[in-house]
């Protein structure tokens, strides 16, 4: 075996123990990477701490979406389709936050298994178009966008 | 084939014809990104005029995972084959890249803050990016770390290697978790979700990011060779001059 084989050999094996490291920790991780949960979650886990903060994320339900009148204090249900949770939440909404919008919220679960957020941000979903293309669509019956939320 | 490019000099006859070439593609590839961006391209159905960061956004993190994918690549074959360009090329690419990176990691906080009303997240894929911009530091800290430049590339090379485990975990970290950042649009199986009218600046931007790249490591591989050579032959005349001093009096010496 030639020195430059083995540097070879040495470099490939190194990085396959790496490759398998990673992926071993990586896995280990899984539940432990989520930025939320989903209403889901908060419905069949029982054992997500109450004191702690945490994030939901889901849809925003349409219709469900009621503004106080002092013009701050929101409530609206996030779903996840399966299962939703009531949430208030007093504060700005930023630009994106409507009904059939993807959110996260962070803040409290009350004893109620209501949720009180303290912090709304909008999850923008992965499809760019102009207006007139989401008209057309909207139009044509093949709008995909919000039109689970629509239904429910 | 490879090792035609290894030595030096042929590396640079041929790095010094195609870098008028594909600095003039650069130039009009990035002009007409830009105008389209700005002026030919509709606003966003839900984003408006915001869109328009995406266009600089998403070529940048593109680049940022290339330059580490050309780092990574040009480092094992520096270590397996010694090819003497390769560390060079490395090196050379890696404050480009962390460039791209930082581009990629401000651009995405100025939409953030606006769309999803932040400025930053912890999520897995914004701390990944986080992760490969001070890898990228790492990396260039510790190739000038030594007094012996070899030695700092092997260690650097090392390292730009084992950090490349950060590559998928980035690509795939919209996937494999739940996180506030968007999953892919133009690589998503199936039909790419988003509208030809803003596909066109994206990849005209992309490219032009591409070539952009190529020629800062043509330029940067091209003057590191050169103060190499000068740092050569300085220390070659040194030696001559000392070698001429130290035997001059010792020749005296003997003399008197």
């Amino acid at each position: 075996m030639t020195r430059k084989r083995r540097r070879l050999m040495v470099v490939l094996l190194g990085g396959l123990v790496l490759a398998t490291a990673a992926v071993l920790v990586l896995t280990a991780f899984e539940d432990n990477i989520v930025f939320f949960h989903t209403p889901t979650d908060i419905a069949t886990k029982p054992d997500l701490p109450k004191e702690r903060r945490l994030r939901v994320g889901g849809l925003v339900k349409q219709g469900s979406w009621k503004k106080a009148a002092d013009g701050l204090t929101h409530r609206f249900f996030v779903t996840d389709l399966t299962h939703e949770i009531r949430v208030s939440y007093k504060g700005i909404v930023p630009d994106l936050f409507r009904e059939g919008q993807g959110v996260v919220v962070e803040g409290l679960l009350q004893p109620d298994r209501s949720f009180r957020a303290d912090e709304v941000l909008a999850k923008h979903d992965e499809n760019y178009m102009p207006k007139e293309v989401a008209e057309a669509l909207k139009k044509s019956g093949q709008w995909k966008g919000d039109a689970p939320a629509a239904a429910k | 084939m490879l090792h035609r490019f290894a030595n030096p000099t042929r590396f640079l006859r041929l790095a010094n014809a195609v870098l008028p070439w594909l600095t003039g593609i650069t130039v009009l590839l990035i002009a007409t990104g830009i105008y389209f961006a700005f002026a030919a391209s509709p606003p966003d159905y839900q984003q408006g005029q915001t869109v328009r960061i995406m266009y600089v956004h998403v070529p940048s993190a593109w680049m940022a995972m290339f330059a580490y994918a050309f780092i990574a690549v040009a480092s094992a074959v520096g270590l397996i084959w010694k090819h003497p360009v390769a560390h060079v090329c490395a090196l050379a690419a890696a404050p480009v890249g962390a460039c791209f990176t930082l581009i990629c990691l401000t651009t995405g906080s100025l939409w953030g803050k606006p769309m999803w009303g932040t400025w930053w997240v912890w999520d897995a894929r914004l701390t990944s990016v986080l992760i490969l911009f001070f890898l990228y530091l790492a990396f260039i800290a510790l190739a000038n770390a030594f007094d012996d430049a070899s030695r700092g590339e092997k260690a650097s090379a090392v390292l730009a290697l084992v950090g490349s485990v950060i590559l998928p975990v980035i690509k795939f970290s919209v996937d494999w978790w739940n996180t506030l950042h968007q999953p892919a649009s133009v690589t998503k199986v199936g039909m790419p979700s988003i509208d030809a009218s803003m596909l066109t600046p994206l990849m005209l931007m992309a490219l032009g990011f591409t070539t952009l790249f190529f020629v800062l490591v043509i330029i940067r591989t091209r003057s590191e060779l050169a103060a190499r050579r000068v740092n050569a032959l300085r220390s070659a005349r040194i030696h001559a001059e000392t070698g001429e001093l130290e035997t001059s009096p010792a020749t005296g010496g003997k003399q008197s």
